[in-house]
């Protein structure tokens, strides 16, 4: 018997659209790369505002521009945020993203800086953060099922043990979740590239299907528009070919661990778009560890299963990132950065069950409040996706 | 102990899973999907995470892992030796 089951809870937050969060930020979000200096200055002000800094936002336009706002937005939107101030250098943007963020009932403002300077921002929006903070501060945790935490996955710095230890014992607690109803992601479209046709072959009507061999190749024609080589020096990276791999397709046949052997692929979405009903989604996105991260959060995932071979060390502001561990020597010397060490599975002292409910179990006491190894550390990589060039 | 694990019977490929075997080192293996044993002896240093060949390959051989294509050998491969971007390349992009 799992670890999980229909009847497990756990204590998050309720937010005021219904959606259950696992920590409970005040975040100020800066709406472009000139607003990062108020932003920083007014989360230094008021003690547990967490700024949220990134270096875009100016000049974007089209399908750049509109994932940008969706990027903020959704971020905004996270359940593990319970409040926002929003700060951008004029005022019309600023509000397209407090209005969107409002969309979900929780409280959110928004500062310009043009026609104020950075010292009356600064003091306005630190007394709006105050505020929030004090009221967050007084939320309280409440049971929630399992199915209401929100689950994504993206793997880093892989070797060959991701694919033998640390990305099945995803698969397996995505196995798991699956038949609970919980909302479920994946995604890295060009760390596919080899397994497409497995992918393909798990996703659960033509339809899907379709959907995904669409932005599968509409990701490879990017690729063929500006590679200057084979790709052999980008992907695998550096360190995936330090760890033992090879080839692009044996990267991709164990990324595709992670989506266990009884999952279907039920849906689609476009980069930070939002899922619509439980069920295993695959995003086109990235395979950059902080980019994914990012569109996970923005796309109202809660938490985030993170398997890593030679050892990534990312984090993100919004999302417990867990990190999970199948190489020996990794676990020895990277300690600090690993939650759930499944190296065991490779010498056949646990079984895959086993890693498995490992890793459910730390996912259960993270959610409940414990602070991953990531979050201790202070990583907080918030990384936007860009399409093309500024204007 | 385990030396290295392979996913399935028809990989010609399988990944070192221990710190320090040399060229001459006996290693046991496991096939994971059939939880089965076999053995090979180690005709190079070969690093923790790195394949190890499990049969001899000729250029254009397609190597297999997980039971599926993932790659092509552009370098001569004898069985036991160290297999990775020195001999076997994409086939993609």
């Amino acid at each position: 018997m799992s670890v999980i089951d229909k009847n497990t809870t756990f204590l998050g937050y309720r937010r005021e659209n219904g959606r259950v969060g696992i920590r409970n930020h005040v975040i100020i979000l800066p709406l472009d790369d000139l607003s990062n200096s108020a932003a920083e200055a007014v989360a230094h002000n008021i003690k547990g505002a967490m700024a949220i800094p990134h270096p875009y936002g100016r000049l974007q336009f089209g399908a750049d521009l509109e994932l940008h706002f969706r990027t903020l937005i959704g971020a905004g939107c996270n359940p593990n945020v319970a409040a926002v101030v929003v700060i951008g250098i004029e005022d019309g943007w600023t509000q397209k993203v407090v209005e969107g963020i409002a969309s979900t009932g929780k409280p959110v403002c928004g500062f310009g800086i043009e026609g104020h300077g950075d010292h009356d921002t600064i003091l306005r929006a630190s007394k709006a953060a105050r505020e929030y903070v004090q009221w967050a501060s007084e939320k309280q945790r409440e049971v929630c099922g399992i199915s209401e935490l929100w689950v994504s996955t993206k793997c880093g710095e892989s070797d060959t043990t991701s694919g033998c230890g640390a990305n099945p014992t995803v698969g397996n607690a995505f196995d798991k979740l699956h038949p609970l109803g919980n909302y479920l992601c994946f995604g890295e479209t060009t760390e596919l590239t080899g397994g497409e046709h497995i992918v393909a072959d798990r996703c659960v009507n033509d339809k899907v299907r379709e959907q995904f061999m669409f932005m599968f190749n509409r990701y490879q024609d990017v690729i063929n528009r500006h590679k200057t080589s084979d790709l052999s020096d980008s992907q695998p990276t550096k360190g995936n070919i330090a760890g033992g791999l090879t080839t692009i397709e044996e990267k991709a046949l164990g990324n595709i661990q992670k989506i266990g052997k009884k999952c279907t692929v039920d849906g689609v979405i476009d980069k930070a778009e939002m899922p619509t009903h439980p069920g295993l989604w695959f995003m086109d996105s990235s395979s950059a560890a902080a980019e994914m991260v990012t569109l996970c959060a923005a796309s109202g995932y809660a938490i985030h299963f993170f398997p890593t071979g030679q050892g990534n060390v990312i984090g993100n502001p919004i999302v417990p990132v867990i990190k999970i561990c199948a190489n020996p020597r990794t676990v020895r010397l990277m300690s600090e950065h690993v939650d759930v060490d499944t190296s065991g599975l490779l010498q056949r002292e646990i079984t895959l069950d086993q890693a498995g409910d490992q890793l459910l179990a730390c996912m259960l006491r993270t959610a409940n409040g414990r602070l991953t190894a990531a979050e201790a550390l202070g990583h907080r990589e918030f990384v936007l996706t860009r399409l093309f060039e500024s204007a | 102990m385990i030396h290295f694990v392979l996913h399935d019977a028809k990989d010609t490929v399988a990944v070192v899973v221990v710190e320090g075997v040399k060229s001459g080192t006996a290693m046991t293996g496991w096939i994971m999907d059939e939880d089965r044993m076999i053995n090979v002896q180690a005709q190079q240093d070969i690093p923790i995470g790195h394949k190890v060949a499990l049969k001899d390959m000729v250029v254009g051989d397609t190597v297999w892992k997980y039971g599926i294509d993932m790659g092509k050998v552009v370098a001569p491969i004898k069985t036991g030796q160290h297999a990775h971007v020195h001999n076997i390349k994409t086939k993609r992009w």
